[in-house]
Protein backbone atom coordinates (compact mmCIF):
# COMPACT_ATOMS: atom_id res chain seq x y z
CA UNK A 1 0.00 0.00 0.00
CA UNK A 2 2.79 2.22 0.91
CA UNK A 3 4.61 1.00 -1.97
CA UNK A 4 1.65 2.25 -4.66
CA UNK A 5 0.73 5.21 -2.82
CA UNK A 6 4.05 6.51 -3.33
CA UNK A 7 4.23 5.55 -7.14
CA UNK A 8 2.78 8.69 -9.01
CA UNK A 9 3.67 7.39 -12.35
CA UNK A 10 1.18 4.75 -13.90
CA UNK A 11 1.27 1.57 -12.43
CA UNK A 12 1.16 -0.35 -15.54
CA UNK A 13 3.72 1.27 -17.98
CA UNK A 14 7.10 2.98 -16.92
CA UNK A 15 9.32 4.70 -19.15
CA UNK A 16 11.37 2.26 -19.74
CA UNK A 17 8.62 0.33 -21.47
CA UNK A 18 7.50 2.97 -23.35
CA UNK A 19 10.87 4.31 -24.61
CA UNK A 20 11.39 0.76 -25.86
CA UNK A 21 9.01 1.40 -28.72
CA UNK A 22 10.21 4.62 -29.74
CA UNK A 23 12.32 3.54 -32.28
CA UNK A 24 9.48 1.30 -34.08
CA UNK A 25 7.27 4.69 -33.44
CA UNK A 26 9.35 6.63 -35.30
CA UNK A 27 10.33 4.52 -38.13
CA UNK A 28 6.19 4.23 -38.38
CA UNK A 29 6.18 8.41 -38.35
CA UNK A 30 9.02 8.80 -40.58
CA UNK A 31 7.39 6.61 -43.37
CA UNK A 32 4.27 8.63 -43.38
CA UNK A 33 5.21 12.65 -42.66
CA UNK A 34 8.50 12.23 -44.42
CA UNK A 35 9.70 14.79 -41.78
CA UNK A 36 12.68 14.05 -38.97
CA UNK A 37 11.83 17.06 -37.22
CA UNK A 38 7.85 16.10 -37.31
CA UNK A 39 8.48 12.65 -36.56
CA UNK A 40 9.88 13.15 -33.46
CA UNK A 41 7.43 15.54 -32.71
CA UNK A 42 4.98 13.01 -33.56
CA UNK A 43 6.28 10.18 -31.29
CA UNK A 44 6.92 12.92 -28.41
CA UNK A 45 3.32 13.32 -28.12
CA UNK A 46 2.57 10.24 -28.22
CA UNK A 47 4.48 8.91 -25.75
CA UNK A 48 3.19 11.90 -23.54
CA UNK A 49 -0.20 11.19 -24.28
CA UNK A 50 0.20 6.70 -23.64
CA UNK A 51 2.37 7.91 -20.46
CA UNK A 52 -0.69 10.54 -19.65
CA UNK A 53 -3.54 7.90 -20.12
CA UNK A 54 -1.78 4.65 -19.62
CA UNK A 55 -4.41 4.24 -16.98
CA UNK A 56 -6.83 3.60 -20.11
CA UNK A 57 -4.49 0.11 -21.53
CA UNK A 58 -5.13 -3.02 -20.57
CA UNK A 59 -3.06 -5.62 -21.33
CA UNK A 60 0.59 -5.49 -22.21
CA UNK A 61 -0.06 -7.36 -25.26
CA UNK A 62 -1.41 -4.76 -27.58
CA UNK A 63 1.00 -2.05 -26.35
CA UNK A 64 2.48 -1.45 -30.09
CA UNK A 65 -1.04 -1.33 -31.39
CA UNK A 66 -2.32 0.91 -29.02
CA UNK A 67 0.69 3.33 -29.13
CA UNK A 68 0.21 3.30 -33.02
CA UNK A 69 -3.40 3.73 -32.50
CA UNK A 70 -2.35 7.15 -30.95
CA UNK A 71 0.62 7.84 -32.65
CA UNK A 72 -1.79 8.32 -35.91
CA UNK A 73 -3.78 10.86 -34.54
CA UNK A 74 -0.37 12.69 -33.68
CA UNK A 75 0.35 11.78 -37.04
CA UNK A 76 -3.23 13.39 -38.19
CA UNK A 77 -2.67 16.17 -36.06
CA UNK A 78 0.79 17.43 -37.84
CA UNK A 79 -0.71 16.87 -41.08
CA UNK A 80 -3.34 19.62 -40.87
CA UNK A 81 -0.99 22.18 -38.95
CA UNK A 82 1.29 22.01 -41.25
CA UNK A 83 -1.32 21.77 -43.93
CA UNK A 84 0.40 20.12 -46.24
CA UNK A 85 -1.11 18.13 -49.21
CA UNK A 86 -1.07 14.95 -47.55
CA UNK A 87 -1.10 11.35 -49.60
CA UNK A 88 -2.18 8.89 -47.22
CA UNK A 89 -1.65 5.38 -48.16
CA UNK A 90 -5.28 4.34 -47.27
CA UNK A 91 -5.37 1.02 -45.02
CA UNK A 92 -8.48 0.18 -46.66
CA UNK A 93 -7.75 0.82 -50.48
CA UNK A 94 -7.94 -2.80 -52.31
CA UNK A 95 -4.98 -3.44 -54.72
CA UNK A 96 -6.58 -4.06 -58.43
CA UNK A 97 -7.38 -7.58 -59.65
CA UNK A 98 -4.17 -6.55 -62.12
CA UNK A 99 -1.69 -6.23 -59.53
CA UNK A 100 -2.66 -9.08 -57.88
CA UNK A 101 -2.61 -11.30 -60.98
CA UNK A 102 0.75 -10.59 -62.27
CA UNK A 103 2.58 -13.04 -59.48
CA UNK A 104 1.33 -15.64 -62.20
CA UNK A 105 4.14 -14.38 -64.39
CA UNK A 106 7.12 -15.36 -61.78
CA UNK A 107 5.57 -18.97 -62.01
CA UNK A 108 4.65 -21.53 -64.97
CA UNK A 109 1.11 -23.13 -64.27
CA UNK A 110 2.70 -26.00 -62.86
CA UNK A 111 3.86 -23.85 -59.82
CA UNK A 112 8.21 -23.88 -61.42
CA UNK A 113 9.54 -20.70 -61.99
CA UNK A 114 9.48 -19.02 -65.10
CA UNK A 115 13.00 -18.03 -64.96
CA UNK A 116 14.37 -17.93 -61.32
CA UNK A 117 16.58 -16.08 -59.22
CA UNK A 118 20.17 -16.09 -60.09
CA UNK A 119 22.82 -15.27 -58.00
CA UNK A 120 23.71 -11.93 -56.30
CA UNK A 121 27.44 -11.26 -56.50
CA UNK A 122 28.44 -9.54 -52.83
CA UNK A 123 24.93 -8.09 -51.36
CA UNK A 124 26.70 -6.75 -48.83
CA UNK A 125 28.90 -4.10 -50.62
CA UNK A 126 25.27 -2.53 -52.09
CA UNK A 127 24.46 -0.91 -48.87
CA UNK A 128 27.01 1.34 -48.59
CA UNK A 129 26.18 2.74 -51.79
CA UNK A 130 23.90 6.01 -51.96
CA UNK A 131 22.49 4.65 -55.19
CA UNK A 132 21.50 1.51 -53.83
CA UNK A 133 18.94 2.70 -51.59
CA UNK A 134 17.50 5.18 -54.21
CA UNK A 135 16.87 1.65 -56.26
CA UNK A 136 15.51 0.22 -52.96
CA UNK A 137 12.99 2.75 -52.47
CA UNK A 138 12.01 2.74 -56.25
CA UNK A 139 11.25 -0.64 -56.15
CA UNK A 140 9.33 -0.56 -52.72
CA UNK A 141 7.61 2.37 -54.11
CA UNK A 142 6.39 0.17 -57.31
CA UNK A 143 4.70 -2.32 -55.17
CA UNK A 144 0.81 -2.02 -55.27
CA UNK A 145 -0.42 0.56 -52.40
CA UNK A 146 -1.88 -2.09 -50.14
CA UNK A 147 0.95 -4.13 -50.56
CA UNK A 148 3.30 -1.59 -49.97
CA UNK A 149 1.79 -0.52 -46.58
CA UNK A 150 1.59 -4.39 -45.49
CA UNK A 151 5.15 -4.67 -46.23
CA UNK A 152 5.95 -1.42 -44.98
CA UNK A 153 5.07 -2.46 -41.19
CA UNK A 154 6.76 -5.98 -41.49
CA UNK A 155 9.78 -4.64 -42.75
CA UNK A 156 10.52 -0.99 -42.48
CA UNK A 157 8.72 -0.45 -38.96
CA UNK A 158 9.49 -3.97 -37.64
CA UNK A 159 5.75 -4.90 -36.50
CA UNK A 160 4.95 -8.83 -35.91
CA UNK A 161 2.54 -10.71 -38.67
CA UNK A 162 -0.24 -10.48 -36.50
CA UNK A 163 0.34 -6.94 -35.53
CA UNK A 164 -0.06 -6.34 -39.00
CA UNK A 165 -3.00 -8.13 -39.91
CA UNK A 166 -4.60 -6.43 -36.56
CA UNK A 167 -3.11 -3.34 -38.19
CA UNK A 168 -4.51 -3.74 -41.72
CA UNK A 169 -7.56 -5.78 -41.33
CA UNK A 170 -5.96 -8.84 -43.26
CA UNK A 171 -6.84 -11.71 -42.72
CA UNK A 172 -4.14 -14.38 -41.65
CA UNK A 173 -4.36 -16.38 -44.65
CA UNK A 174 -4.31 -12.96 -46.94
CA UNK A 175 -1.39 -11.42 -44.66
CA UNK A 176 0.90 -14.55 -45.79
CA UNK A 177 -0.28 -14.22 -49.54
CA UNK A 178 0.41 -10.68 -50.01
CA UNK A 179 3.80 -10.73 -48.20
CA UNK A 180 4.80 -13.36 -50.33
CA UNK A 181 3.94 -11.42 -53.21
CA UNK A 182 5.47 -8.40 -52.27
CA UNK A 183 8.99 -10.50 -51.49
CA UNK A 184 8.58 -11.56 -54.77
CA UNK A 185 8.36 -8.48 -56.86
CA UNK A 186 10.70 -6.59 -54.57
CA UNK A 187 13.16 -9.17 -55.40
CA UNK A 188 12.69 -9.25 -59.43
CA UNK A 189 12.67 -5.29 -59.01
CA UNK A 190 15.98 -5.34 -57.13
CA UNK A 191 18.04 -7.73 -59.52
CA UNK A 192 16.71 -6.30 -62.63
CA UNK A 193 17.76 -3.05 -61.30
CA UNK A 194 20.75 -3.65 -59.54
CA UNK A 195 22.36 -6.79 -58.88
CA UNK A 196 21.87 -8.56 -61.92
CA UNK A 197 22.58 -5.59 -64.44
CA UNK A 198 25.73 -5.32 -65.46
CA UNK A 199 25.65 -1.63 -66.19
CA UNK A 200 24.77 -0.47 -62.68
CA UNK A 201 25.91 3.43 -63.88
CA UNK A 202 22.30 3.38 -65.84
CA UNK A 203 20.69 3.59 -62.60
CA UNK A 204 21.89 6.02 -60.92
CA UNK A 205 19.35 9.12 -62.33
CA UNK B 1 6.45 -33.10 -53.46
CA UNK B 2 5.51 -28.74 -53.30
CA UNK B 3 6.35 -27.41 -56.08
CA UNK B 4 8.45 -23.71 -56.37
CA UNK B 5 5.75 -21.22 -55.92
CA UNK B 6 4.13 -23.54 -52.52
CA UNK B 7 7.87 -23.37 -51.44
CA UNK B 8 8.60 -19.98 -52.19
CA UNK B 9 5.69 -18.74 -49.97
CA UNK B 10 6.76 -21.00 -47.55
CA UNK B 11 10.00 -19.14 -47.30
CA UNK B 12 8.14 -15.85 -47.00
CA UNK B 13 6.27 -17.48 -43.70
CA UNK B 14 9.20 -18.71 -42.69
CA UNK B 15 10.48 -14.74 -42.17
CA UNK B 16 7.27 -13.58 -40.32
CA UNK B 17 7.22 -16.81 -37.77
CA UNK B 18 8.73 -19.92 -36.96
CA UNK B 19 7.68 -23.00 -39.37
CA UNK B 20 5.90 -26.32 -38.79
CA UNK B 21 8.98 -28.92 -37.92
CA UNK B 22 7.56 -30.64 -41.47
CA UNK B 23 7.78 -27.71 -43.37
CA UNK B 24 11.12 -26.45 -42.64
CA UNK B 25 11.86 -30.10 -43.63
CA UNK B 26 9.91 -29.41 -46.80
CA UNK B 27 11.95 -26.15 -47.93
CA UNK B 28 15.55 -27.78 -47.11
CA UNK B 29 14.80 -31.07 -49.16
CA UNK B 30 13.51 -28.44 -51.86
CA UNK B 31 16.18 -25.47 -51.68
CA UNK B 32 19.03 -28.57 -51.78
CA UNK B 33 17.53 -29.44 -55.42
CA UNK B 34 16.52 -26.12 -56.42
CA UNK B 35 18.95 -23.73 -57.33
CA UNK B 36 16.44 -20.90 -58.30
CA UNK B 37 14.52 -21.41 -55.19
CA UNK B 38 17.68 -21.24 -53.10
CA UNK B 39 19.04 -17.84 -54.95
CA UNK B 40 14.97 -16.50 -53.61
CA UNK B 41 15.82 -17.71 -49.78
CA UNK B 42 19.32 -16.11 -49.63
CA UNK B 43 17.75 -12.91 -50.97
CA UNK B 44 14.75 -12.87 -49.88
CA UNK B 45 16.56 -13.11 -46.57
CA UNK B 46 19.00 -10.49 -46.70
CA UNK B 47 15.99 -8.12 -47.97
CA UNK B 48 14.59 -8.66 -44.80
CA UNK B 49 18.07 -8.26 -42.77
CA UNK B 50 18.23 -5.09 -44.74
CA UNK B 51 14.91 -3.10 -44.87
CA UNK B 52 15.20 -1.42 -41.53
CA UNK B 53 17.77 0.35 -42.66
CA UNK B 54 15.99 2.21 -45.28
CA UNK B 55 14.59 4.45 -42.84
CA UNK B 56 17.93 5.55 -41.86
CA UNK B 57 18.92 5.90 -45.41
CA UNK B 58 15.48 8.29 -45.31
CA UNK B 59 16.06 10.04 -42.16
CA UNK B 60 19.46 11.01 -43.59
CA UNK B 61 18.29 12.03 -47.05
CA UNK B 62 15.88 14.35 -45.47
CA UNK B 63 18.26 15.76 -43.05
CA UNK B 64 20.76 16.65 -46.16
CA UNK B 65 17.47 18.28 -48.01
CA UNK B 66 16.22 20.68 -45.19
CA UNK B 67 19.89 21.52 -45.00
CA UNK B 68 19.93 22.45 -48.55
CA UNK B 69 17.01 24.33 -48.51
CA UNK B 70 17.55 26.65 -45.39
Amino acid sequence: MLLSAAMDTPNQLDEALLAEHRPMLFRYALLQLKDNELADDAVQETLLAAWQSSANFAGKAGLRTWLIGILKHKIADQWRRSAREVVTADFDQIDSDADEADEDAFFTGNGHWNGGPTTWNDPEAALKQQEFWVIYETCQNNLPPKMAKVFMLRELVGLEAEEVCRETGLSDANYWVTMHRARLRLRECLAMRWFNTEKKENYHA
Amino acid sequence: MRNCREITALVSQGLDKKLALRERFAVWLHVSMCSSCRNFQKQTRFIHKISDRYTDYLKHKLEKNSHHSN
